[in-house]
């Protein structure tokens, strides 16, 4: 009787949410992950997505069922309680089948990703990021260019307390930097990371990973950007009073403009390998040259 | 269940007891104090509460308006350690010495002498912890998990926290040993522990639960102390240490405590859904088997909070695989709950309500943990408003709201009186609604890339943020009502029948409300299982 017409019901609802979430939540700027510009963070995205839709066909069945209970069986509308329905040998073997079979069918995926993820052989460049209370330093282990990157002076003017200065007037409050990191684009960039004080964990949205930098640790993670552009994050680890104020920006750049970027800033770097004087060095033309922005 | 002779509810008479402060002080009375605990936990959840609006508040435009980040991170900090040390724990601990001895037919708990002292020992420890927030160099800053080497830069705050964490410690262990004890020795002759009730059942996993992992956290928060003060050098690398060893003790620890925070609500649900379905619990014993699975595999999954610490591809492979199997006997519980309903005989009185809410709401927590059990996926969520929102689901509509459901369930048979329906109700709807305002955007925010634990944001995050404080705001106002309506109706109202709810099921409701002093001085003569014969909610006496 009702039974099956619930089951077609809840079966169509959840065919329906299904469909629709997909696509409608991809297009939903600022409501999901972004699908980010790296051969990684495409394949999280889609991993994030599939368990997204899981979810959803889950979540759409059961709430079905708690729902139809609620408005089928309510004593003001003369439900009766069978008090005899205590148990169901067959029905709490299959709720216990069902989600394994479904978590295993999950697990497949992630586990082929996280063996890609974790493979950093074969890199064309490397490298090294020190996690500082609260900037970022960054060695080209290859060429030997190294600088600090810090927050924008816009930015540090405009978070002071009282400072008077309306975040929205300064132009990407936060996720600015003096001196950005700049990467080859269709390059296997590895980025070993470290600290020197306290746990950071460096964090670029677009570019899919995030690792923590431990000091006493290398942890690495790698990079394959394959669209120009300039990608901003933040420090994700919880690292004390300025936690919130070492953002990372990240120039992806033609390998052309990325060697004539080496070439200019290798030789300071060269003759005084003292961090500030590289960071005094003009943040140039090479460093923001391209396009789009991503939020 | 059914009895075989009316109770003697003629009890007055053995009452005697000190009046005035001394009641309190030296008590040794289950009631009372369950009701110090359930009291300590409310002024605690509004101290906790407190804190998080001023977060709220400054998160709700981008700049830095009325925290300095120092005064923000140690706000973030205590919010969490007053919540779950202050306000949840606690509250179950009061539930557990109100119902335990009225649920297994028993006079009082165990032992009393060490009832009193393990409550007491709470108000030290929370005026060292909140204490710490005025010495020099602020409160602890480095967030609840007090990972080093940043909480070891903390000042004077640091030995503090580590001692308020071991009193709280001390006092858990000795609730958690007085509920072993208690129900392993006062149960009725002929009560198996299958025929405990759920709420029983779910306390006595969760106080081995207390018993496994608190000395574990005072181990690894007496580590902090030594290396910060007697030159150890356990979490610095520097030395020889390793400070990804603190993550690895304090989350074996802190896995098992997200249950201890939780379990005890699966219960109060468990005892709220059959007495509104008027229908018995389907599955007792998969409830039963699931909670038990639940804490074994709470002890195998913690690395699953630090995925982006580095580990070995087969540890992450070996924790997400762990992980998702969790979603396995929570699914039995979700699925058992809705058919509990099924065929049921539904109304929907507060304690109904906020069991429902509890279901609909701690399967979305659910959803989103299954969500971050996804490694690579957990590279993006981790760290960042995803997780507080996935965390926020868990313990707010999860604990809070089953503890909510339990004293608008129990309320009436402690004070004799029945509440305020039509106000409870309005509690009900504003917290419903308001808690989904509040936590729901943090989903977006964190997806979209803002990282936990910040003062202040890029400006993209703005709107989201807002909509979040309009819901904190809103949620932390309508709580105000609890107190509210529980103070009224202790103080008087309409006079509770001794069953209160028509499919009210179990022993505490044999007993008048309110119940004497002493529960049970003569045991009841109960029958179980298949003595009992045909459920009959109605048939109590």
């Amino acid at each position: 009787m009702s039974k099956k017409r619930w089951l077609v019901a809840g079966g169509s609802i959840a065919a329906a949410v299904a469909g629709l979430a997909g696509p409608a939540f991809a297009g939903w700027d600022g409501l999901n992950m972004t699908k980010g510009v790296t051969e990684l963070s495409e394949k999280i995205y889609d991993l994030h997505m599939l368990i997204f839709e899981v979810c959803l066909v889950i979540a759409a069945i059961v709430f079905g069922a708690m729902i139809y209970a609620l408005v089928r069986f309510r004593k003001s509308k003369g439900a009766v309680a069978d008090t005899s329905h205590v148990h169901s040998t067959a029905y709490e073997i299959a709720w216990t089948l069902l989600p394994v079979a479904i978590l295993i069918a999950m697990a497949v995926p992630a586990a082929r990703a996280l063996v890609v993820i974790e493979d950093t052989r074969n890199s064309e460049l490397t490298i090294k990021v020190t996690g500082y209370q609260w900037k970022w330093q960054y060695d080209y282990l290859d060429s030997g260019v190294s600088f600090f990157s810090t927050l924008a002076e816009s930015s540090n003017f405009a978070r002071e307390r009282g400072s008077g200065i309306d975040p929205n007037t300064v132009e990407n409050y936060l996720l600015e930097v003096d001196q950005h990191v700049v990467i080859p684009v269709d390059t296997k960039v590895r980025v070993l990371l470290t600290a020197n004080d306290v746990i950071h964990a460096w964090w670029v949205p677009a570019l899919g990973m995030k690792k923590d930098a431990i000091p006493g640790f290398v942890n690495e993670i790698w990079i394959k950007a394959h669209a120009l552009g300039t990608y901003r994050g933040q420090c994700a680890e919880l690292c004390g009073r300025d936690h919130g104020f070492m953002p990372i920006v990240v120039d992806v750049v033609s390998k052309e403009d990325f060697n004539h970027w080496v070439e200019v800033h290798k030789a300071p770097a060269e003759t005084v390998p003292a961090a500030p004087q590289a960071q005094a060095a003009p943040a140039d033309a090479a460093a923001t040259p391209t396009s789009s922005t991503n939020r | 269940m059914a009895t075989s002779h009316a109770h003697d509810t003629a009890h007055g008479h053995h009452d005697a007891k000190p009046y005035g402060m001394s009641r309190w002080l030296f008590t040794t009375n289950h009631k009372d104090i369950g009701t110090l605990y359930l009291t300590f936990a409310c002024i605690m959840f509004f101290i906790g509460g407190a804190m998080a609006l001023l977060i709220r508040a400054e998160l709700w435009h981008p700049g830095l308006q009325i925290l300095d980040p120092v005064t923000f991170n140690a706000l973030t900090t205590n919010h969490a350690l007053v919540m779950i040390f202050g306000a949840v724990m606690p509250a179950w601990v009061g539930f557990a010495n109100w119902m335990i001895p009225m649920q297994i037919g028993s006079p009082d708990m165990a032992l009393p002498r060490m009832n009193n002292y393990s409550f007491w020992i709470l108000p030290f420890a929370f005026t060292l912890l909140l204490g710490s927030m005025f010495v020099p160099g602020g409160g602890p800053a480095g967030g609840w998990t007090l990972y080093p080497p940043l909480s070891l830069q903390a000042g004077n705050s640091l030995p503090m926290t580590v001692f308020a964490i071991h009193l709280m410690g001390a006092s858990s262990i000795m609730g958690a040993i007085n509920i072993i004890v208690t129900i392993t020795n006062l149960r009725l002759k002929n009560m198996s522990l299958l025929h405990l009730p759920l709420f029983v059942w779910t306390w006595l996993i969760t106080a081995y639960l207390l018993i496994a992992v608190m000395p574990v956290l005072a181990g690894a928060v007496t580590m902090l102390l030594t290396d910060h003060f007697f030159g150890t050098r356990f979490f610095s690398a520097a030395g020889g240490g390793d400070p990804v060893m603190f993550q690895h003790i304090f989350w074996f620890f802190g896995h098992p405590e997200v249950y201890i925070l939780v379990l005890p609500a699966f219960g109060i649900v468990s005892e709220v859904i059959p007495a509104f379905s008027r229908k018995p619990l389907f599955g007792y014993d998969a409830m039963v088997y699931a909670v038990a699975s639940i804490a074994f595999l709470s002890f195998i999954v913690w690395a699953h909070h630090m995925f982006t610490v580095g580990m070995p591809l087969a540890a992450q492979l070996f924790f997400m695989l762990s992980t998702m199997l969790i979603a396995v006997p929570t699914g039995v519980k979700v699925f058992n709950w809705t058919a509990t309903m099924w065929r049921g005989s539904l109304s929907f009185e507060p304690p109904m309500l906020f069991a429902l809410a509890f279901l609909f709401l701690f399967s979305i927590g659910g959803f989103s943990g299954l969500m971050l059990a996804i490694v690579p996926a957990d590279f993006q969520y981790q760290d960042t408003y995803f997780v507080v929102a996935h965390f926020h689901y868990v313990l707010v509509p999860g604990a809070i709201f089953g503890i909510m459901a339990g004293v608008y369930y129990w309320l009436p048979k402690w004070t004799g009186h029945m509440y305020d329906m039509k106000l409870a109700t309005w509690h009900f709807w504003l917290s419903a609604i308001f808690v989904n305002v509040l936590f729901f955007p943090q989903h977006f925010l964190g997806l979209a890339g803002m990282p936990r634990r910040i003062p202040d944001y890029a400006t993209q995050f703005t709107d989201w943020n807002m909509v979040s404080s309009i819901g904190a705001f809103a949620f932390g106002l309508s709580q105000l009502l609890f107190p509210y309506i529980i103070w009224k109706c202790v103080r008087g109202g309409a006079k509770a029948t001794d069953d209160v709810w028509e499919g009210s099921h179990g022993l505490e409701w044999l007993l008048p409300s309110p119940p004497p002093y002493h529960s049970w001085e003569t045991a009841p003569t109960i029958q179980f299982g298949e003595e009992a014969g045909e459920y009959d909610p109605h048939a109590k006496h």
